[in-house]
């Protein structure tokens, strides 16, 4: 896959790149502070539509850092990539086939644990990821401590602390979201090991992919796996933005 | 087509060889989370669980519906309480206004009709509506916003999931009910949050029954009207706050019945599952909310004053003074309309102006106003009180009068802006129509029940 490819696919997204702006999506749980990051990142320069042929409500906002432009894509709140409602789907959707160039992943600092498993579900699919644990300022009140460090190593990706609501730690996000980009941050995501069973069923459908699909962009094992969990919508997707043909699937 | 068949058949294969699979894919996942997060998470022994004792309290069985019709009814009665200095204050203002610009036209010799569409009819009419309408709506979404800012309106959803239940739709209704109050495109276009086709189109289309932005200050204006008539003075305020409630009540019974009845006929279902989650409570940032509330609603309630009531002032000055056979168009329309209207407790003007009302609510009021003031004498209008005497001295309205407006205007139709994202969001005229006769049917029978019950009861 070639730039040409995926920014035609973005275009079918709404969301218009050149080859000089990076494209990061904003995905996390409903109730993370997701709004007030989007707009702590992009201040007024955002604009609202919808996503194609859903009547679901897309925002995207610019930013300018280090003389770079990035288009943020606020992606629906969700829980769960293994989708079920509208909004799952659209979010599912755009980190398959849209490839943003990063992916910040919003947590909240007071319920951790419930975020985190979108977060793995996200390294699932990409390594260009940022963990933002957001309402730091909150976790702090009610006494609950982040070892944001110790939460980088275990992910293998960024992780940023941030309170968006007081501005706190946009510019170091800023920062980090530019590494990513640049592939200058340390990127070791996470590898979960599922049962063996799961594991050589996904392998198998992996290799099925692999013929089907050239170019390093997909992620084949993501796509394996969301197949074997049984995800139909995804196998239209793969038609529709990859036009790839039947006969190889079969 | 081929494509899609071959893919089919692959995707079936996969889910035979791997039943519970996916539980398992799932599990693991979480237990991953489970795992990283008791390694990063520490928690203090300052255990702060504040919101689970105010959930105890907000959410209780028992007291759960008291606190949410107290904080109901404090901000229903701070709103009327604290809007009428504003009022008097923004209506001395520009009717001095009017005096200087018909001193100014007359000086630069201007014909009558001129004025008069100008001054009586453009300018009038958007003075009234800035004056009686924009207090309440800024001191009232100021409130809402400080709510919304504390988390608790997923809350009213939270307590409300019981009975939307019931009533055969979705606990996320109340949610876009919350958002009819703003305003019921923003209700409609928010039910977008159910993903239920069969629940969307039932909250679709009953979320008119939330007065909005647009009829909110009419009520309370009616609700004034009304406390004058049946309560000592020193509990108008208190009175008229619970008039307000009452109606807002009536509102959300007339919503879930509608909701009830769709689900049981032509919208036949369950209600589905939904998972609301009941972010903490947080402390709102005051000053943020006040700026905010200040300039998104005196700008966007402005804005619209302007858009919608000027024109609808020219309109109702060039009904009321073009005349065909020595009365004007008005007097026709309203002569007219009277059998029908006092049947249901109301007179001719009033329904016009609800007819003449529908592409917006705002300008229900300045309608009535003009088609009184076009037939009766001109009076000084200074804020409240001169409007009750328009209406009960010169006009004969009782209490049941304001009391029937107040119904037709919660129940009758959505303005035209909320009709054209209606059809926009279901893509068909059959349930447009619908979304403009049920209430409308509704709106109709109510008045004319009270209006009839009321005479025979010798009320007024």
């Amino acid at each position: 896959m070639n730039f040409q490819e995926i920014a035609s696919i973005r275009n079918r997204f709404n969301v218009k790149s050149s080859s000089c702006e990076t494209v990061v999506a904003l995905i996390g749980n409903p109730n993370t502070g997701k709004s007030s990051l989007f707009n702590a990142l992009t201040g007024m320069r955002q604009h609202t539509g919808n996503w194609p042929g859903k009547t679901v409500l897309q925002t995207q906002g610019r930013f300018y850092f280090d003389n770079k432009r990035y288009i943020l894509v606020d992606l629906p709140g969700t829980y769960s990539l293994f989708a079920g409602s509208l909004d799952e789907k659209i979010a599912r959707d755009f980190l398959f086939f849209a490839c943003p160039d990063v992916t910040v992943v919003v947590t909240d600092a007071t319920c951790l644990e419930r975020n985190l498993s979108l977060a793995l579900q996200v390294l699932e699919l990409t390594s260009r990821v940022v963990v933002c644990v957001n309402l730091i300022d909150e976790a702090l009140k009610k006494a609950i401590f982040i070892d944001v460090k110790a939460l980088s190593q275990e992910l293998g990706v960024p992780v940023v602390a941030t309170a968006a609501r007081e501005g706190r730690g946009i510019n170091k996000l800023k920062k980090v979201i530019r590494d990513v980009a640049e592939g200058k941050a340390v990127s070791r995501p996470k590898v979960i090991e599922y049962d063996s069973e799961i594991e050589a069923v996904v392998a198998r459908v992996e290799e099925k992919i692999r013929n089907m699909i050239s170019g390093g962009v997909i992620n084949t094992r993501g796509l394996a796996l969301w197949l074997v969990w049984g995800d139909k919508g995804i196998l239209k997707g793969i038609q529709n933005y990859f036009n790839i043909e039947g006969k190889t699937l079969a | 087509m081929k494509t899609g068949e071959n893919a089919i058949r692959t995707n079936k294969h996969i889910p035979l060889e791997t039943e519970r699979l996916d539980d398992r894919i799932i599990e693991t996942i979480y237990k991953n989370a489970e795992q990283i997060a008791e390694k990063v998470v520490r928690k203090g022994t300052k255990k702060n669980d504040w919101d689970r004792k105010l959930d105890d309290i907000l959410t209780s069985r028992w007291l759960a519906f008291p606190v949410m019709l107290l904080l109901l009814g404090i901000i229903l009665w701070v709103t009327i309480t604290g809007a009428n200095y504003p009022s008097q204050v923004l209506a001395k203002f520009l009717f001095w206004g009017e005096e200087q610009l018909t001193a100014l036209l007359l000086q630069a010799g201007s014909p009558e009709w001129l004025h008069g569409f100008l001054v009586l009819g453009v300018y009038r009419c958007l003075a009234w509506v800035i004056s009686v309408m924009l207090p309440p709506i800024v001191i009232f979404f100021l409130f809402f916003t400080l709510l919304e800012d504390t988390g608790y309106l997923p809350r009213v959803a939270f307590n409300m999931d019981d009975f939307f239940r019931r009533a055969g739709c979705h606990g996320k209704q109340a949610l876009t009910m919350c958002m009819g109050f703003g305003c019921n495109v923003a209700g409609v276009m928010s039910c977008r949050i159910i993903d239920s086709p069969r629940e969307k189109l039932i909250a679709v289309l009953t979320n008119n029954f939330v007065p909005c932005n647009g009829r909110f200050p009419m009520l309370i204006v009616m609700a004034a009207v009304i406390a004058e008539e049946v309560s000592p003075e020193a509990y108008r305020s208190l009175a008229a706050a619970a008039i307000v409630g009452g109606i807002i009540l009536t509102g959300v019974i007339a919503a879930l019945t509608v909701s009830r009845i769709l689900s049981r006929t032509v919208l036949k279902g369950i209600p589905s599952f939904f998972v609301l989650e009941l972010p903490p409570y947080r402390k709102p940032l005051v000053g943020q909310v006040i700026v905010r509330s200040i300039f998104d609603k005196v700008l966007f309630a402005l804005g619209r004053a302007t858009v919608v009531a000027a024109p609808a002032g020219a309109a109702a000055w060039i009904l009321a003074n073009t005349a065909i056979g020595g009365t004007s168009i008005l007097s026709h329309a309203a002569a007219f309309l009277d059998p029908l209207g006092r049947l249901m407790g109301v007179d001719g003007i009033i329904l016009m102006a609800f007819i003449l009302g529908l592409p917006a609510n705002e300008t229900v009021l300045p309608f009535m106003m003009m088609g009184y003031l076009s037939t009766g004498a001109m009076i000084e209008v200074e804020g409240l009180q001169a409007l009750r005497n328009l209406l009960v001295e010169q006009n004969g309205w009782t209490w049941i009068t304001a009391l029937c407006v107040m119904l037709f205007s919660l129940l009758h139709y959505p303005c035209g802006t909320t009709l054209i994202t209606i059809y926009k969001e279901t893509r068909s005229f059959k349930w447009t129509f619908l979304a403009v006769l049920i209430p409308l049917g509704i709106a109709c029978f109510t008045c004319l029940l009270i209006a009839q019950a009321a005479a025979l009861l010798e009320l007024v």
